[in-house]
């Protein structure tokens, strides 16, 4: 097991959003500041820092996970998913995103990524989810402009057409 | 069932793009990851990081600060104290005419747990907080207060001297004849209420990076701010120079604010100090504890309010006794949270009389600011208890008294006895829209039968008016008429709008309105795209705020709900006058009449002849290109800046009638809510909202913004409650103990919407973003109260404290093993006991007690013991409680030794977490076996950080630190090694102080 030294900076090499990544960091830093600040990947934000907002969620290793939870020398080697991952090109949206734009289910967007994130890692699972399911999966998301029902609405719309044999992906 | 309002198909004919659900502009890059929120923009080079050492006491004397250690950090640039911050600003102002300071970092004393006492600045934030960790600061603690009625009665601690009792502010009004009024009225009612603080507290905390200039002595700050700009003048002056030299940027994107980012004003000015001291940039980040503990709050208000009241009904008069919580200063714009309301006391209502009694009072609690709804949730939540009390006495319908007397619908504009001028409003239709839209009835047989079932069901009704675009001139209520004409007078609400035509033609939209994600840019691409006939994609629009370049004034920002009804109007008003000059340039090239111009799919045509027409952006760019060629009345049209302020804001008049908004939406909520009888648990069942907010600019952002405010306000109803023990300790600073509605609480209302266009604002908008956070709290307490049928009820109506209402106090748990438990509610002070039994006798076990190596190597955590008398210990010991550790030094003391029987132990242990006190008594006795029976009781209290964010883990730890010392003592006692080792009663006080210390 690698033994890491308090004061000193140890390489963190792993995958974002498919592609390599590596950088310097401090044992005692967290993953969320090391994707934001070391790596430049500010789309997952900070909102608390002791795991209740729900704002820096991400996917490690196909497990969501609290980015400030987690300190970044412990995904060394992992593969992570963040909301810079979801569009499948940078002039487009995802089916999830425009579900999203379509119902207002962001005003500020500072939450917005960590509920992305948690919503595609459970619909690749759950296809056909109810009401009931997305809040009970969203419980862990704090939103403080939209009062959640868009976002909700969004995500069933989003998961209808996902299942759907037809995929719509009009244009971002 | 989710209400789906899903965007527009965009394109759809002629219609205008206003009042269209068009998908936000803003949406593509937050969805992506590409928001640019302050801190994910980079910085210059070099730029320092600041961390902030707060007060871990609500009010005490600082004797010394010792940052010699901090300094010597490497990394570590600055460290900069109460002292320093004075050598290069001014205190800030405040907002009465008073001889008190108000400083953004504590002088020589600390008024509030929270409150900035040393700023580290270094290479990095963690480097900073290192230092900070070993900032000393030794501190004498006073008395505190945090009840407004305790800090005005006799005796109460005064945090300024210049705020005699504490009191910042008295002002009697009278409007009408309340006196004669109230003689004369068949009924009197009257309610006291007690409105808790809470905040709408952003997800986004606070963000500064500031910059000096030492050669033209010129500050750069960007910064969350949201405005008002007013407040650009408070930091300028604060920082000893002309508002030239005081740069103010925002970010292009900035994560909600609700009013608190406001707050964040103190902490430009401390960080400009920092950077004007280390000469480099330096960036602050506030972190979540910070924010919920020291931010900026919601005021907390205690009213009594009474009304004369006829056989009918009809409410005759009013009396309204205020006084306002400020928290520790009175920082601008405070006491602006009490008159915002002014115009607006007698709500819906056609009342005629008021009198009222309005004081501000300052406690030892985080000062207060602007919050989504400002004051109006605080005058609401009394004005319609009250009407439901009425109703009750005179066993009438509540809606029936809400009914007999809201304004008549064709008194509009009605000017309220207070001096209020409400523009327009049908609020007899909107009512009965409402009743029928909502289906009030079958609410009501929902009641019956769940009442016939055993069950707890209740309605609830509210009518608000929503004020909107505040009067610059509205605080200026506070002072007297003799005052006022002294300070001149203060009025309006400037907004303003740019509109600029490049050289190909395409336009560009600036707007002081600092979005915090009310899709600004979205709903002024429609407004502009309208006037030239274009699409709104083809209007990009800039809602990010430069103060060295662009238009603004002191009414700029985000507040108020200010925007569609004043920015949007002022953009249309600015893209018409540009208009109006392309008319005269298009009318010259196609040889037709001005009249004769439209504007239309891209061009400039002829009415009469369509044909006939000419690219808009070819007319556009002329400006550039051939000013030669315009006709000579034209002028240019490459920008046109408007400023716009309605002539209807204007000053409080000499008897004290102040027109404090420009607008004036109407809500009318009803809801029925339905009780668990076991856990008292509020569940919603229907909550209709009806808004007149004028004419609608774009429906799912104004939807969004009463979902966004019903659910805000559902918290503060049922969840939500900044706590302070009553030695000021703040208890509630992690958001697992501060509690926001989440998906799982959170229905969607049934909205509802009539358009009566006001006829004061450009586009016949009003606001609509913080109407429900006035209507629904006190909406859900009259449905409460109405399905417990209780009189008196405090926010937050948790299940625990409608248990006590209707159960009465909870009764302490049995006794007999080791409890520990608050002595009563609010109170920091942990009482406990228990025994236990060790092998060894008491002489033993005695002389283990007092020895400090023993001690040392048992503590869990403990760096070491030191022995300064035979009753005397000192020990630094590390512990975590909840998601915190720290050091803290301990100071224990021996008294009453009665050797081998019993001592009393009584110590204190401060660290950069928090503080505590402990006193405990140990009593040893032989078991008849050759053993000790030891018994413990001890009382503990703590303060500081640990308080705030581990509170609700306090129970626990203690019990599992107590017992691990039990274990290990009956295990050291009986093993004896020859190491030694053992228990130490000492050993549990000074965990238990570094735990749970207090008061001293």
């Amino acid at each position: 097991m690698t033994r890491l030294k308090a004061d000193q900076r140890h390489s963190v090499r792993f995958t974002l959003n498919g592609k390599p990544v590596e950088a310097q960091a401090e044992p005692r830093m967290l993953l969320s500041d090391f994707l934001r600040h070391q790596l430049g990947a500010t789309g997952t934000h900070v909102g608390c820092e002791h795991g209740v907002c729900g704002a820096c969620t991400i996917v490690v290793d196909g497990m969501l996970t609290r980015s400030c939870l987690t300190l970044a020398a412990q995904v060394d080697g992992c593969e992570l998913r963040t909301v810079e991952g979801l569009a499948p090109s940078a002039d487009r949206l995802g089916v999830l995103q425009q579900a999203f734009r379509r119902n207002h289910a962001l005003q500020c967007g500072f939450c917005t990524a960590g509920i992305l994130m948690s919503l595609d890692h459970y619909l690749a699972k759950n296809p056909t989810p109810t009401e009931a399911d997305i809040r009970d999966l969203l419980s862990g998301h704090i939103c403080r402009c939209t009062g959640y029902t868009p976002i909700i609405q969004a995500a069933l719309e989003a998961a209808a057409q996902l299942a759907s044999p037809q995929k719509e992906t009009s244009d971002a | 069932m989710l209400q789906a309002v899903t965007s527009a198909n965009p394109g759809r004919g002629d219609a205008p793009w206003v009042g269209r659900s068009i998908e936000r502009v803003e949406d593509a890059a937050l969805l992506s990851g590409r928001g640019r929120f302050i801190d994910d923009l980079g910085v210059q080079p070099g730029t320092l990081h600041a961390t902030i050492l707060r007060s871990p006491h609500a009010h005490a004397d600082i004797l010394s600060i010792d940052v010699e250690a901090a300094k010597r950090l490497p990394g570590v640039a600055a460290v900069l104290t109460g002292g320093d911050v004075k050598a290069v600003t001014t205190s800030l102002v405040v907002g009465v005419k008073a001889p008190v300071e108000c400083w953004p970092i504590a002088m020589d004393r600390v008024r509030y747990v929270g409150e900035p006492v040393a700023v580290v600045v270094a290479t990095d934030r963690a480097r900073a907080e290192d230092a900070a960790e070993l900032i000393n600061v030794e501190y004498r603690p006073r008395g505190a207060v945090v009840d407004p009625l305790g800090a005005i009665s006799p005796g109460a601690p005064v945090l300024h001297d210049g705020f005699p009792g504490n009191l910042a502010s008295d002002r009697a009004f009278r409007y009408g004849d309340p006196e004669k009024a109230f003689a004369d009225a068949p009924h009197r009612f009257s309610i006291d209420i007690r409105y808790p603080r809470n905040s709408c507290t952003p997800i986004e905390t606070y963000g500064v990076v500031a910059s000096h200039d030492a050669g033209e002595d010129a500050y750069e700050v960007l910064a969350n701010f949201q405005g008002p700009f007013s407040i650009h003048t408070v930091i300028a002056r604060a920082l000893k120079v002309p508002g030239n030299r005081l740069r103010l940027r925002t970010p292009p994107d900035s994560g909600g604010s609700f009013g608190v980012k406001q707050g964040v004003f103190p902490y430009i000015v401390l960080i400009a100090a920092a950077a004007r001291v280390t000469g480099r940039p330096v960036k602050w980040i506030e972190d979540r504890l910070e924010h919920l503990t020291a931010s900026v709050s919601a005021t907390n208000r205690a009213t009594t309010l009474s009304a004369a009241v006829a056989s009918d009904g009809r409410i005759l008069a009013l009396d309204w006794d205020q006084v306002e919580d400020c928290g520790a200063h009175l920082r601008a714009p405070e006491p602006a949270t009490l008159y915002r309301m002014h115009g607006n006391l007698t709500g819906a209502y056609d009342i005629h009389h008021v009198k009222i009694r309005n004081r501000v009072v300052v406690t030892n609690k985080t000062p207060t600011g602007l919050n989504r709804g400002f004051g109006g949730p605080q005058v609401y939540f009394a004005l319609e208890r009250l009407v439901q009390r009425i109703a009750i006495g005179l066993a009438l319908d509540p809606l029936e008294i809400i009914k007999r007397n809201l304004i008549d619908a064709d008194a509009f504009p009605y000017r309220t006895a207070t001096g209020a001028l409400l523009d327009s409003g049908n609020y007899q239709e909107a009512v009965a829209r409402a009743v029928e839209q909502g289906r009030l009835a079958e609410l009501k047989a929902k009641r019956d039968d769940v009442r016939a079932r055993g069950g707890l069901y209740g309605i609830g009704f509210t009518a608000v008016v929503e004020p909107s675009v505040s009067n610059m001139g509205y605080i200026t209520t506070v002072l007297t008429a003799a005052e006022r004409r002294k300070a001149g007078p203060k009025n309006g609400a400037q907004a303003t709008a740019t509109v600029g035509l490049d050289p190909v033609g395409s336009v560009t939209v600036h707007v002081a309105s600092v979005p915090q994600g009310q899709g600004h840019r979205t709903v002024l691409s429609q407004v502009v795209a309208d006037v030239f006939g274009l699409q709104p994609k083809d209007i990009r629009v800039n809602t990010e705020i430069d103060t060295a370049k662009d238009a603004w004034s002191i009414a700029s920002g985000n507040y108020a709900s200010r925007f569609a009804a004043a920015v949007a109007g002022t953009a249309k008003i600015a893209a018409e006058r540009v208009a109006s000059r392309l008319v005269r340039i298009a009318a010259s090239q196609l040889n037709v009449e001005a009249a004769d111009i439209v504007f239309a799919k891209g061009f400039v045509a002829s009415k009469h002849n369509p044909e006939n027409r000419i690219a808009f952006s070819r007319v556009a760019a002329l400006s550039h290109w051939s000013p030669g060629s315009l006709p000579d009345d034209a002028g240019q049209t490459i920008r046109e800046t408007v400023f716009w302020t309605p002539p209807e804001l204007t000053p409080p008049d000499d008897d004290d009638r102040i027109n404090s908004s420009l607008c004036h939406g109407f809500i009318f909520d009803f809801c029925g809510v339905e009780i668990d009888p076991t856990t008292l648990e509020t569940r919603i069942d229907r909550y209709v909202t009806m808004h007149d907010c004028g004419t609608i600019l774009h429906p799912g952002m104004v939807n969004g913004q009463i979902r966004g405010g019903f659910t805000q306000a559902l918290g503060a109803a049922l969840l939500e409650e900044y706590a302070y023990a009553e030695d000021g300790s703040f208890l509630t600073g992690t958001l697992a103990d501060y509690l926001l509605p989440t998906t799982t609480e959170v229905p969607e209302p049934e909205i509802f919407h009539m358009e009566t266009p006001s006829p004061f604002t450009p586009l016949g908008a009003k606001g609509v973003g913080e109407g429900n956070c006035m209507s629904t709290p006190v909406c859900l307490a009259n449905a409460v109260a109405d399905a417990l049928g209780v009189a008196d009820l405090t926010l937050p109506l948790a299940p625990a404290r409608l248990a006590e209402l209707v159960r009465g106090a909870e009764r302490l748990p049995p006794a007999g093993r080791a409890t520990i438990a608050p002595a009563r509610e609010g109170d920091r002070w942990l009482r406990g006991e228990g025994q236990a039994s060790l092998k060894g006798a008491p002489e033993q076990v005695w002389a283990m007690l007092l020895d400090p190596d023993t001690l040392q190597s048992v503590i869990p955590g403990c760096q070491r013991v030191d022995k300064v008398t035979d009753t005397h210990f000192r020990a630094d010991v590390t512990l975590g409680i909840g998601p915190v550790s720290g050091r803290y030094r301990a100071d224990v003391e021996l008294f009453d030794l009665d050797p081998p029987r019993a001592v009393t132990l009584r110590g204190g242990a401060t660290g950069a977490l928090g503080f505590g006190n402990a006193e405990g008594r140990i009593t040893l006795a032989p078991d008849g076996n050759g053993g000790t029976k030891l018994t413990y009781s001890y009382d503990a209290a703590i303060g500081g950080k640990v308080a705030s964010i581990g509170g609700r883990l306090l129970d626990g730890a203690t019990r599992v630190i107590i017992g691990q010392f039990v274990t290990a003592l009956a295990r050291k006692a009986g093993g004896g090694s020859a190491e030694g080792g053992g228990f130490s009663l000492f050993a549990v006080l000074a965990k238990v102080a570094s735990l749970f210390g207090g008061r001293r």
